[in-house]
C-alpha cells in the first residue's frame, strides 16, 4: 500500500491553516514556517495559489547517505534523529518539497500524516491511498 | 525569544530621518492594560505624538500592531492594525488590515512597528527576521500598488509580504490606502497619507522565528474545535460564496443604500453590482486572510480595451460607495473602478464618496465645464468616475482641491456645498444612509475616526427594534463600540461572529492557551472601553475646540429628507440627534460637550491623560 497527501480539484484560499496545524503537530510550535507543505500564490494574474505538498516519490530516500529515510506503512518517513543534515535530499527532490528552515538544520518532509487534511477549509487536501503491484 | 506569552515580545523602531533603527522590549503592562492591536496604536500615539504635530511631518508616527492572537492557530487570525494623527482630520486615526502581514511581522518576533521621522529620498523598509534595512525607493516612485509588490516580491523573495503605497499617497491625497496582498487594504483616515509624507514606499516583511504560545496543545486542541464549530454553522456555506457583497440586496430592501451621493437609499440597478453577479460574472477565486476559514475576497477578472484586469473585491463599501453612491449599475464598471483606485493606493470608501460629491457638484453648475476642460461629468458614466479618480490621485486641476477630501473641498468650491458633503469629522462617511436609522447615525457621529460605520454596525440593531425608536440606541451603539474594536486590539477578524454567528466569548477561551493569561471576556471588554476612552482624549488633546459640534451628522441628514425608495421622506431631525447624543454622552461617562470626566478616566486608569502627558 501507498499513501501520500494530495490535493484535489477545489481551489485553495491561501489561508495556510495546513501549514499551522502541520507545525503545532510536528514540532509544537506556532509557526506555519515550519510546515511540510508550501504555499505559494501566483499574483495579480492568474489568481491562483499552489499548494505544494510531498508526492511520495521517495527520491530523497534514494539519495540519503545515511538512510535517514525509510518507507513506514507506505510513506517515506524521515528520522531526524538520524539524519545528518547533509542537505543531499534537498537538492535532489524534484518537486522541491523537502522545506528548510533556518531554525531546525534537519530538512523537514511530509510523512502523510493527514492530520491538515480536515482543517483545509476548502477541502484542498485529501489522502490517497492506493494498493501497489 | 521573549518570555512573554503570545507575543513577539518586541517593538521595532525605525527613524526614517536618521536611517536608523532600534529594537526595544516589548512594555509588559501595556500588554496588560491595551492588549495589542488597536490599543497598542492608540496608546503609542497618544504617549508619541506630540500635541499638534503635524500629520504630515516628521514628529507624526506611523505604528503598526499585531495583535496577542494574531498568527495563531485560531480563526481568522491574520489581522493588523495602523494608526497615525490623521492628515484627513486631524484627530485620531487607525486603520486595520488583513492578509498575511501580522503573522509575518510577529513571526520576525515583532508586536509593533513604529515609524518616526521623514526619509530625505523616497525609501522603503526591509525586515527579515533580525536585519532591518532602509532601501533606496527611487525607482519604485510612481508605480502602481499591485506593479510595487509584484517588484518588490521578485526582487525579495514570493515570500516577503508587502505594505505599499500608491501613486495617490506619494501625493499626498488624504484619502489614500496601504495596499498588501494584491488586494487588502488599510483604506481608511489617511494613513497611507502619512506613509507618503514620510516618503516611505513600502514595508517588506519575513519572519521566520514564530513567537512562543503558552501551550502548543492546547492552542492545536481548542482551535480545531474552534474550527469545526464554524464548519458546522450554516452561515459556512452560505455567507462565504458572496462575502460581504452578499449583503447589497438587503441594504436595498431597507432602504439604507447610499446612492448618487447620499440623495436617496436605494438603488434601482443593485442586484446588478451584488455579490450574486460578482459570482456569476466576474469571480476567479476565493481569497481569503491568513488562518480564514471563511474567504471574504472575491478575486475577481474582467476585461477593459482586451486587456484582462485583475482585482480583488469588490467587497459590500465598494459596491456601495462606486457602484450606487456614484450611480455605476455594472459589476464590471464597479470592478475596473476598483481595479483603479486599488493600483493607485486610494480608499474606495472616500474615493467612492468623493467623486460623488464631485458628480453632485458638477450637476448642480458648482463644478463648471471650465473646471474640467469641458467635459460633462455625471452620475452612472464610468468615464467620469475614471477622470476624477486619475484627476484626484495625480492632483491635477480640479483633482487638487478634492484630494483633500469633500469637508475642504466644501469649503473651499462654496456654493452650499458644504450641505452635501456627507462626512463626520472630516472622514468622508462609508456605505450606510442612516437617515431612518438613529443607532446607525449615533454610530457614525461617534466612530473615533470619523464617519466609518465599523466600530458599530447597528444597523441591524435599528432595523431589529423599530426605526423611529431612540430609546436603547446610544446603549446598543456603545455596547457595539466596545465588543467590535477590541477583535482589532485582540488582532482577528470579526467576520466569523458578524457573519457566520460564531460566539465572539469563545477568543477568550483560547486566550490563556495562547498567552498563558486567563481573562474573562468581560474584563477584555473592559481594555476596549478604556482605548474607546483614550482615542477621545487623543482628539481632545490635538483638535483645539473639540466636542459636541464634532460629533454631528452631515448637514444632508437632518436637512433633506430621503428622495426615494423605502426610506423616502425620512430625515433624521435635529432633536433626535440631541436626544442621541445626550444619551450617549450620559450613558459613556461623558461630561454634556463629549468630554470623558476625570471621574470616567480615572476609572479606566486613564489619569495620565487628565494632565496632558504621554
Ligand atoms: S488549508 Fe487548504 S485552503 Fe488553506 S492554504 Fe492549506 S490548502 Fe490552501
Ligand atoms: S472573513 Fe475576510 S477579512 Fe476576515 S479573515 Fe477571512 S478573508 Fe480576511
Amino acid at each position: 500500500m501507498s499513501r501520500k497527501l494530495t490535493t484535489t480539484a477545489q481551489a485553495c484560499s491561501g489561508c495556510r491553516l495546513c501549514q499551522l496545524v502541520c507545525a503545532l503537530g510536528h514540532f509544537d510550535e506556532n509557526n506555519v514556517k515550519k510546515a511540510a507543505l508550501g504555499i505559494r500564490g501566483s499574483f495579480p494574474a492568474p489568481g491562483r495559489y499552489q499548494v505544494r505538498v510531498c508526492v511520495q516519490c521517495g527520491t530523497c530516500a534514494e539519495v540519503c547517505p545515511v538512510e535517514a529515510i525509510t518507507r513506514r506503512d507506505g510513506v517515506w518517513v524521515l528520522d531526524r534523529e538520524l539524519c545528518t543534515a547533509c542537505g543531499a535530499c534537498i537538492s535532489a527532490c524534484p518537486w522541491g518539497v523537502m522545506f528548510t528552515h533556518p531554525g531546525t538544520p534537519q530538512p523537514i518532509k511530509c510523512d502523510a500524516c493527514g492530520d491538515c487534511v480536515p482543517y483545509c477549509p476548502r477541502e484542498v487536501l485529501r489522502i490517497a491511498e492506493e494498493a501497489e503491484e | 525569544m521573549s518570555d512573554l506569552m503570545g507575543y513577539g515580545g518586541r517593538v521595532l523602531r525605525v527613524d526614517l530621518s536618521r536611517g536608523s533603527h532600534s529594537v526595544e522590549p516589548l512594555d509588559r503592562e501595556m500588554a496588560s492594560q491595551y492588549l495589542g492591536g488597536r490599543g497598542f496604536v492608540a496608546r503609542i500615539l497618544y504617549a508619541e505624538v506630540p500635541k499638534g504635530a503635524d500629520p504630515l511631518g516628521p514628529e507624526n508616527r506611523l505604528v503598526m500592531a499585531a495583535g496577542p492572537l494574531s498568527g495563531s492557530f485560531l480563526p481568522c487570525s491574520g489581522k493588523l492594525h495602523l494608526g497615525a494623527r490623521s492628515p484627513a482630520t486631524g484627530g485620531y486615526g487607525d486603520a486595520n488590515i488583513g492578509g498575511h502581514l501580522a503573522m509575518e511581522l510577529k513571526h520576525a518576533g515583532y508586536d509593533v512597528l513604529i515609524l518616526e521621522g521623514t526619509a530625505a529620498e523616497p525609501c522603503y523598509l526591509v525586515v527579515d527576521d533580525d536585519l532591518v534595512a532602509i532601501r533606496d525607493a527611487r525607482d519604485l516612485w510612481g508605480e502602481g500598488s499591485f506593479g510595487t509588490e509584484t517588484r518588490l516580491k521578485d526582487l525579495l523573495g514570493e515570500d516577503f509580504q508587502i505594505a505599499t503605497i500608491g501613486p495617490a499617497g506619494e501625493k499626498l491625497v488624504k484619502f489614500a490606502c496601504i495596499t498588501h496582498d494584491f488586494g487588502r487594504q488599510a483604506g481608511r483616515a489617511g494613513i497611507a497619507t502619512v506613509m507618503g509624507a514620510k516618503r516611505l514606499k513600502a514595508v517588506a516583511i519575513r519572519g521566520t522565528r514564530g513567537f512562543p504560545v503558552a501551550d502548543p496543545s492546547a492552542v492545536l486542541a481548542t482551535g480545531k474545535t474552534m474550527f469545526q464549530t464554524i464548519f458546522g454553522l450554516p452561515g459556512f456555506r452560505e455567507w462565504t460564496p458572496y462575502g460581504t457583497a452578499g449583503i447589497t440586496d438587503w441594504v436595498n430592501q431597507v432602504g439604507a443604500f447610499p446612492t448618487r451621493n447620499f440623495q436617496t437609499g436605494f438603488f434601482e440597478d443593485h442586484a446588478a453590482i451584488g455579490g450574486k453577479a460578482i459570482r456569476d460574472r466576474i469571480l476567479v477565486l476565493d481569497k481569503g486572510c491568513f488562518a480564514c476559514p471563511i474567504p471574504c475576497g472575491k478575486y475577481c477578472r474582467i476585461e477593459v480595451d482586451g486587456e484582462e484586469v485583475f482585482v480583488e473585491g469588490p467587497e459590500y463599501e465598494t459596491v456601495a460607495m462606486v457602484g450606487g453612491n456614484c450611480g455605476l449599475g455594472q459589476i464590471e464598471a464597479v470592478a475596473h473602478v476598483n481595479a483603479v483606485m486599488d493600483d493607485l493606493g486610494m480608499d474606495t470608501i472616500s474615493g467612492g464618496n468623493v467623486v460623488a460629491f464631485a458628480l453632485e457638484c458638477a450637476e448642480r453648475g458648482i463644478i463648471k465645464p471650465s473646471d474640467t476642460g469641458g467635459r460633462r461629468l455625471c452620475f452612472g458614466d464610468l468615464d467620469s468616475v475614471l477622470w476624477l479618480t486619475r484627476c484626484i490621485a495625480a492632483r491635477e486641476g480640479i483633482g487638487d482641491l478634492l484630494a483633500e477630501g469633500v469637508k475642504a473641498a466644501a469649503a473651499r468650491l462654496g456654493g452650499g456645498s458644504d450641505r452635501f458633503a456627507v462626512h463626520v469629522k472630516g472622514l468622508e462617511v462609508s456605505g450606510y444612509e442612516p437617515r431612518h436609522a438613529p443607532a446607525m447615525a449615533l454610530a457614525y457621529m461617534t466612530c473615533d475616526v470619523g464617519g466609518h460605520h465599523n466600530r458599530a454596525w447597528a444597523i441591524t440593531y435599528d432595523v431589529a427594534v423599530g426605526r423611529d425608536r431612540v430609546e436603547g440606541k446610544a446603549a446598543r451603539v456603545i455596547e457595539l463600540q466596545h465588543l467590535r474594536p477590541l477583535f482589532d486590539m485582540l488582532g482577528v477578524c470579526r467576520f466569523p461572529w458578524v457573519e457566520v454567528e460564531f460566539p465572539p466569548e469563545t477568543y477568550a477561551d483560547i486566550f490563556p492557551a495562547v498567552t498563558g493569561v486567563k481573562r474573562s471576556w468581560a474584563d477584555l471588554l473592559r481594555c476596549s472601553e478604556r482605548v474607546w476612552n483614550l482615542t477621545r482624549m487623543f482628539w481632545v488633546r490635538h483638535v483645539p475646540d473639540f466636542g459636541r459640534v464634532w460629533d454631528l451628522p452631515p448637514a444632508r441628514w437632518t436637512e433633506e429628507a430621503i428622495a426615494s425608495g423605502p426610506t423616502q421622506g425620512k430625515l433624521l431631525p435635529p432633536a433626535t440627534v440631541a436626544l442621541l447624543l445626550d444619551d450617549y454622552y450620559r450613558l459613556r461617562g461623558w461630561d454634556r460637550h463629549g468630554i470623558p470626566t476625570p471621574t470616567k478616566l480615572k476609572e479606566l486608569g486613564l489619569d495620565y491623560t487628565l494632565t496632558g502627558a504621554g
